[in-house]
C-alpha cells in the first residue's frame, strides 16, 4: 500500500496545504510519496523530501507543467497510478480542479474534501456546507481523495527523502494560461494564517476595509471576507471565507461587521478561538463566538488597534 | 453551438437541513427542494450566450427520477429550450453521472458544457472535470467570466490567490462560480410556457452506464456543535480576555 500525494506549488515554493495532505496522507498507513510536477521546481521537490513521513518524491519536469493546468498534469498522474492504492490531492482550488480529472482517469469515484481518516478505506467529510458529517468507505481499487487542510495538522520538517524524476506525460495542448491577477501581499496566507481577521457588509466599503487590514498588521495576521463584503466589491474574491470560499480554521478569528450567516460560519466555525465584534447583538455570529462584543466596529476596531 | 447545461435538484439552500436521528442521511421529505443555486448561474449564463447570438440551444439535462421534474420546469421557465432527464436514482455518485452526461453529451453534439462547480448538498465539485476527461475536452472549472472567441474560449477563474485567465480549445466544459453572473427569476408567462417545452426521458439502460455505487455511507452525523461563549463589555476587557484566558495573542 503507497499512497501519492499531488504537490500544489508554483515551482517556487511547496504549496502549504500539501503539508496537511501528507499528515493524512501518513494516516493511511503504507508509504508516501509526494509528485512534484512544475517547470524548474527542483525547489519545490527538494522542500518536499524534507517532510517528515515522506519516503520519494517524484519530479517531473517540463514546460508543460510551468502553469499547473489540470488536463496535462492529470495525464502525468495516470501514467505513473498503477503503482499506488491512494491518489491524495489538497482541497485547494488546484486540487479541486485537478483531482476528479485524474479519478475519472482511472474510473474511480473521489472522495472530496475528508476531515478524517478511519481507515485506509474509510474517510469522513463534511456535507451541506458542513451541516452535516458523511462517514464513507470507498471500494475503489485506487482511492481518489482531496483533502480539507484545517482537517489535519501540517506535517513537520525532518524527512530526507529521495528524489527521483518521472517522465513528463505527451502535451495534451488543449489549455494555455493567458493571465494571472494575483493579490499581492506580505501578510500570511489566508488557509494557513495563525490568526484571521475578517470584515463583512458592516465594514461599508473598499475603502473602510483599512482598518479591518490594521487590525490584521498588528496582529500579524491574515484578511479575510464574508461573500457579502465581496460581492459588495470591498476585498477581491479570494478574500472570501465560508462554504465557497476558504475553510479557514486558525487558533483565532475575528468577525467584524459579520452578521454570520451559515454560508459565512461553514468556513471558519472550527477556529479555536472565535471573537466577534457587531452592533447587532441578535447577529447569529454571536452564537458561535467565543468573546462577543457588541459594539460600533468604527470605535471598537480603532480601540482594539491601539490596546495591542 | 449548442450548450449542454447539466443540472441538479437540491435542498433549498435557505433550508436548514436536519439530519435524520438514525444516520441513514439527511431528512428531505417535506422540503422545500430547488435548482441547485451554481446550477441556475450555469443555465442563466447559457441564456445569456444565446441571447447575445453566440449559441443557438440551450439543453438542460438533469438525472434523476420523475420526482425531479418540477425542478427541471422552473429551469425551463427562466429560458432552456428544452429537457432532457436521465431516469435513475436520485442519489448517483458525480463518476456515474459523469458518464451519463458523456452519452448525452454525444448524443446532442453539444459544443458546450456549462454546469454548477458543486451541488450544495454532497458539496462533492466533481461532476463537470469528471465529464471533461471523459470526452476528454479540456475544463475550465470555478468560472466569473466566459469569453466566446471563434473556435474557442477565454475563461477566468477564481482560484486561491486571485484571479486566473485560461484559453481553451472547443467543445469544452466550464463550471460556474458565484460571481459568474446573477441568475433571472422565471417571469409568469415563461412559467407558463415552460410548461409546454419538451422533457425528454431517457431509460439510465439507453445510455449504457453502469451507475452502481462505490461509495457506502455508512454513517451520517450532525457536526459537533459549537457553544456560544461569553459577551465582554468592552475593549479593554476582551483584549483581557484574549491574552490571559484564551491565550489567543
Amino acid at each position: 500500500m503507497t499512497t501519492l500525494v499531488i504537490a500544489d506549488h508554483d515551482n517556487a515554493e511547496l504549496g502549504a496545504a500539501t503539508l496537511n495532505t501528507i499528515t493524512a496522507a501518513t494516516q493511511i498507513g503504507g508509504d508516501v510519496h509526494v509528485l512534484v510536477a512544475g517547470s524548474g521546481a527542483g525547489d519545490v521537490a527538494s522542500a518536499a523530501a524534507q517532510v517528515s513521513g515522506v519516503a520519494k518524491v517524484l519530479h517531473a519536469d517540463a514546460d508543460h507543467y510551468k502553469d499547473g493546468v489540470s488536463a496535462e498534469i492529470a495525464d502525468l498522474v495516470v501514467s505513473i497510478a498503477g503503482d499506488y492504492s491512494h491518489i491524495l490531492g489538497s482541497a485547494s482550488t488546484s486540487g479541486k480542479d485537478l483531482m476528479p480529472r485524474v479519478a475519472a482517469l482511472l474510473d474511480a469515484s473521489q472522495i472530496s474534501d475528508i476531515i478524517s481518516v478511519d481507515s485506509d478505506d474509510t474517510f469522513k467529510r463534511p456535507i451541506y456546507a458542513g451541516n452535516a458529517i458523511a462517514t464513507v468507505q470507498s471500494s475503489d481499487t485506487t482511492k481518489v481523495i482531496t483533502v480539507r487542510p484545517t482537517g489535519f495538522d501540517a506535517a513537520a520538517e525532518g524527512g530526507s527523502a529521495e528524489v527521483s524524476s518521472v517522465d513528463a506525460a505527451a502535451v495534451n495542448g488543449s489549455t494555455s494560461v493567458v493571465g494571472r491577477e494575483l493579490t499581492v501581499s506580505e501578510r500570511p496566507d489566508l488557509g494557513a494564517a495563525d490568526i484571521v481577521v475578517s470584515g463583512g457588509r458592516g465594514v461599508g466599503s473598499a475603502e473602510n476595509f483599512k482598518i479591518i487590514e490594521e487590525l490584521a498588521d498588528k496582529l500579524g495576521a491574515a484578511v479575510g471576507a464574508s461573500r457579502a463584503a465581496v460581492d459588495a466589491g470591498y476585498v477581491p474574491n479570494d478574500y472570501q471565507v465560508g462554504q465557497t470560499g476558504k475553510v479557514v480554521a486558525p487558533n483565532l478569528y475575528i468577525a467584524v461587521g459579520i452578521s454570520g450567516a451559515i454560508q459565512h460560519l461553514a468556513g471558519m466555525k472550527d477556529s479555536k478561538v472565535i471573537v466577534a465584534i457587531n452592533k447587532d447583538e441578535e447577529a447569529p455570529i454571536f452564537q458561535v463566538a467565543d468573546y462577543g462584543l457588541v459594539a460600533d466596529l468604527f470605535d471598537a476596531v480603532p480601540e482594539l488597534v491601539a490596546a495591542l | 453551438m449548442k450548450i449542454l447545461v447539466p443540472v441538479k435538484r437540491v435542498i433549498d439552500a435557505y433550508v436548514s437541513i436536519r439530519v435524520k436521528s438514525d444516520g441513514s442521511g439527511v431528512d428531505t421529505d417535506n422540503v422545500k427542494m430547488s435548482l441547485n443555486p451554481f446550477c441556475e448561474i450555469a443555465l442563466e449564463e447559457a441564456i445569456r450566450l444565446k441571447e447575445a447570438g453566440t449559441a443557438s440551444e440551450v439543453v438542460l439535462v438533469s438525472v434523476g427520477s420523475a420526482d425531479i421534474d418540477t425542478v427541471i420546469r422552473s429551469g425551463l421557465a427562466m429560458g432552456a429550450d428544452r429537457a432532457i432527464r436521465v431516469d435513475a436514482d436520485n442519489d448517483l455518485e458525480p463518476l456515474a453521472i459523469a458518464k451519463i452526461l458523456k452519452y448525452v453529451v454525444e448524443q446532442e453534439g453539444a459544443g458546450l458544457v456549462i454546469t454548477g462547480k458543486q451541488s450544495i448538498d454532497g458539496d462533492n465539485n466533481q461532476t463537470g472535470q469528471m465529464l471533461s476527461a471523459l470526452l476528454g475536452w479540456p475544463q475550465a472549472t470555478f468560472a466569473s467570466e466566459i469569453t466566446i472567441e471563434g473556435d474557442g474560449a477565454k475563461v477566468t477563474r477564481e482560484i486561491d490567490g486571485g484571479l486566473e485567465t485560461v484559453a481553451i480549445s472547443m467543445p469544452a466544459v466550464v463550471t460556474t462560480d458565484l460571481r459568474l453572473n446573477e441568475p433571472r427569476y422565471p417571469t409568469l408567462p415563461n412559467i407558463m410556457k415552460a410548461k409546454k417545452k419538451p422533457l425528454d426521458v431517457i431509460a439510465l439502460a439507453d445510455t449504457g452506464v453502469d451507475a452502481s455505487k462505490r461509495q457506502t455511507v455508512l454513517n451520517v452525523s450532525a457536526p459537533e456543535a459549537r457553544s456560544a461563549g461569553i459577551m465582554v463589555e468592552s475593549v479593554a476587557d476582551l483584549v483581557d480576555k484574549l491574552k490571559n484566558e484564551a491565550k489567543a495573542i
